[in-house]
């Protein structure tokens, strides 16, 4: 074989196991899509059928207006929206002025601060569930989207401090040296120079805590009694063994779920690839 | 504001969360763990009493116990080997793929990466439906002798994957590989790409064979990658729960429970057995610690700390 010849049949072999890991990535996304739209007896079937020919809304519709446990879909993506928007909105604010201490400043107790950083990521935080459960309980947040908020931003804080701090070191601190020089105040430093150079890692940090807060099952589970403050993947649970289990529904619901965080992820995958690699791989 | 006071007063609303709702909450867990909490305590009305050891005790005595244990420890020894090997190999594949097509490729394998785990379980639960699931369906297309010799069988109509507990765990390790091997891709391609070329073009001179080039110049310049991906892959396969409660439809199936489905189960299925749940909690938490030390410590002086 001519170099040439093994050249293009070497670039043909790599292309061929590229489309291989994208189909096998992709297809039960699609599968879980297409069944969305598929008539149920499309569905029900022994066959293969790669794409809904008796293409139907019925399920998304059923999802929408009826719903599950007496409310309709929406209600359910709202508290989604609640809890994961305050999670961010808390979890970043005390996230960045922690960051911001470890990064900027030399302190006593900052080497045990950050080793205790590093040791509670290693706790199980379902591990955590049931004094949590108890706790939120006393605090009569229970049954309360606001407890659930306060449950994730504890969740997702040290890893957004660990993660957000790298960004932080690697603004210039000449840069703010110069704007005190010029008679900027330290509040004023903060606000005009250092945040707006570390808004990507803070964009980094907050999808991480925004999916994490938005996906969470079980934490959602105990701490939400009534079906009005259920999450969406609690009320996705109620699908199941319903009326027999409606797999069109459930696909429908999943869909709904899942299609804004995988927007929201190819929207800014490589600032989230830079940002987990940079917290994650440089420390 | 002294000068001293700021990272302190910086530190504040962080410290009292990590405090509050970590610290705090796990010194609770262990007391709890040797303590009985009945519906009472759960309600405010009574205090918990102590228990000693009672909840160990009947837990190593509890045959659920140690098949949650093995769960949970083969469970996570497979899957995070075969979500680093094809990760690996899914990253050394992007490096070498044109600029388009690998951006292509990427975009599908961040999908799978983005699904929430509590559709995971749905989607893969529906492939594997006995019923009307695609994957009997391709398991029957496979010739009949083929199929024989490497399944020991040849039908696969109405298989019912998720009712026994080791073929659960077959429908979980791919589930779970299938939504984690890409973060794993996307970090060693990061970390390929900041390797300096200059290195594979002297290996390249010299003759080195590509294997004799991976062992020699990619590993050891990606190892603190590698070392990162392996701890996390770690924490995030021994407490898989979302995924299981989804292909188990709950915490039903005890053969097939792991420690954090057992630790739920007991806690918050009447009768609310909390003090063993902690227990549980705390036998996982304790065996993820031994498991991550190691890395811990080598983070912490490899870390510029100080």
């Amino acid at each position: 074989m001519t170099p040439l010849a093994r050249k293009r049949l070497n670039k043909i072999a790599l292309n061929t196991a590229g489309v291989l890991v994208f189909l096998f990535a992709v297809f039960p996304v699609y599968w879980m899509v297409s069944t969305s739209f598929k008539a149920n007896d499309q569905i029900f079937t022994t066959d293969f059928i790669p794409f809904p020919t008796h293409f139907t809304f019925e399920h998304v519709n059923t999802v929408l207006t009826d719903g599950v446990a007496g409310n309709s879909i929406w209600v359910y993506m709202r508290n989604s929206a609640i809890v994961a928007l305050g999670t961010v909105l808390i979890g970043s604010a005390f996230a960045l002025l922690a960051a911001t201490a470890v990064a900027r400043f030399r302190f006593k107790g900052r080497t045990s601060f950050l080793i205790t950083l590093l040791i509670v990521q290693m706790i199980p935080t379902e591990a955590l569930l049931i004094p949590l459960f108890l706790n939120v309980r006393r605090l009569g947040l229970y049954d309360n989207l606001l407890g659930l908020i306060v449950i994730q931003v504890g969740l997702t804080l040290p890893f957004g401090i660990w993660m957000l701090r790298t960004f932080v070191a690697a603004v210039p601190k000449s840069l703010e040296e110069a704007a005190w020089i010029d008679g900027a105040s330290r509040f004023t430093t903060f606000w005009k120079v250092l945040f707006p150079l570390v808004a990507p890692g803070l964009v980094a940090t907050s999808i991480f805590s925004f999916i994490t807060a938005w996906n969470d099952l079980i934490f959602a589970l105990v701490l939400m009694k009534d079906t009005t403050g259920y999450t969406m993947p609690v009320a996705l649970q109620f699908f199941f063994g319903q009326r027999g289990t409606d797999w069109g529904a459930i696909m429908a619901t999943s869909t709904l779920m899942t299609l804004p965080v995988i927007a929201f992820f190819l929207l800014v995958q490589r600032r989230m690839v830079s940002g987990l690699v940079a917290g994650a791989v440089k420390g | 504001m002294p000068g001293w006071s700021i990272p302190y007063v910086l530190l504040v609303p962080g410290i009292v969360v990590i405090a509050g709702l970590l610290l705090y909450p796990m010194i609770q867990m262990i007391i709890m763990s040797f303590q009985s909490i009945s519906l009472r305590v759960i309600r405010g009305v009574a205090e918990p009493e102590w228990v000693g050891l009672d909840n160990y005790t009947k837990l190593f005595d509890n045959d659920i116990f140690w098949s949650s244990l093995r769960n949970t420890v083969v469970f996570a020894a497979v899957t995070v080997a075969l979500t680093l090997i094809l990760g690996t190999a899914v990253g050394a594949l992007l490096n070498r793929l044109s600029k388009r097509m690998s951006t292509f490729v990427i975009i599908g394998i961040m999908s799978a990466w983005a699904v929430p785990p509590v559709a995971q379980g749905t989607i893969w639960r529906w492939l594997f439906d006995a019923e009307a699931g695609i994957i009997n369906w391709a398991l029957n297309l496979l010739p009949d002798a083929l199929s024989t010799l490497i399944f020991g069988r040849a039908d696969w109509t109405g298989q019912p994957w998720l009712n026994d507990a080791w073929s659960v765990y077959v429908v979980l390790v791919l589930t779970v590989v299938w939504a984690s091997f890409p973060f794993v891709a996307v970090s060693v391609l990061a970390g390929l790409r900041g390797i300096p070329a200059e290195l594979y073009e002297a290996a390249r001179v010299d003759g080195a064979t590509p294997w004799r080039t991976f062992r020699k110049i990619t590993f050891p310049l990606l190892k603190p990658v590698f070392a990162v991906l392996t701890i996390l892959s770690i924490i995030w396969d021994f407490k898989v729960l979302s995924q299981l409660y989804v292909l188990l439809n709950g915490p039903t199936n005890r053969e097939a429970f792991n420690l954090s489905l057992f630790s739920f189960a007991e806690a918050f299925k009447a009768p609310p057995k909390m003090g063993t749940g902690a227990a549980i909690a705390v036998v996982l938490t304790i065996i993820l610690l031994i498991v991550t030390a190691f890395y811990t410590r080598q983070m912490v002086k490899q870390e510029d700390l100080t």
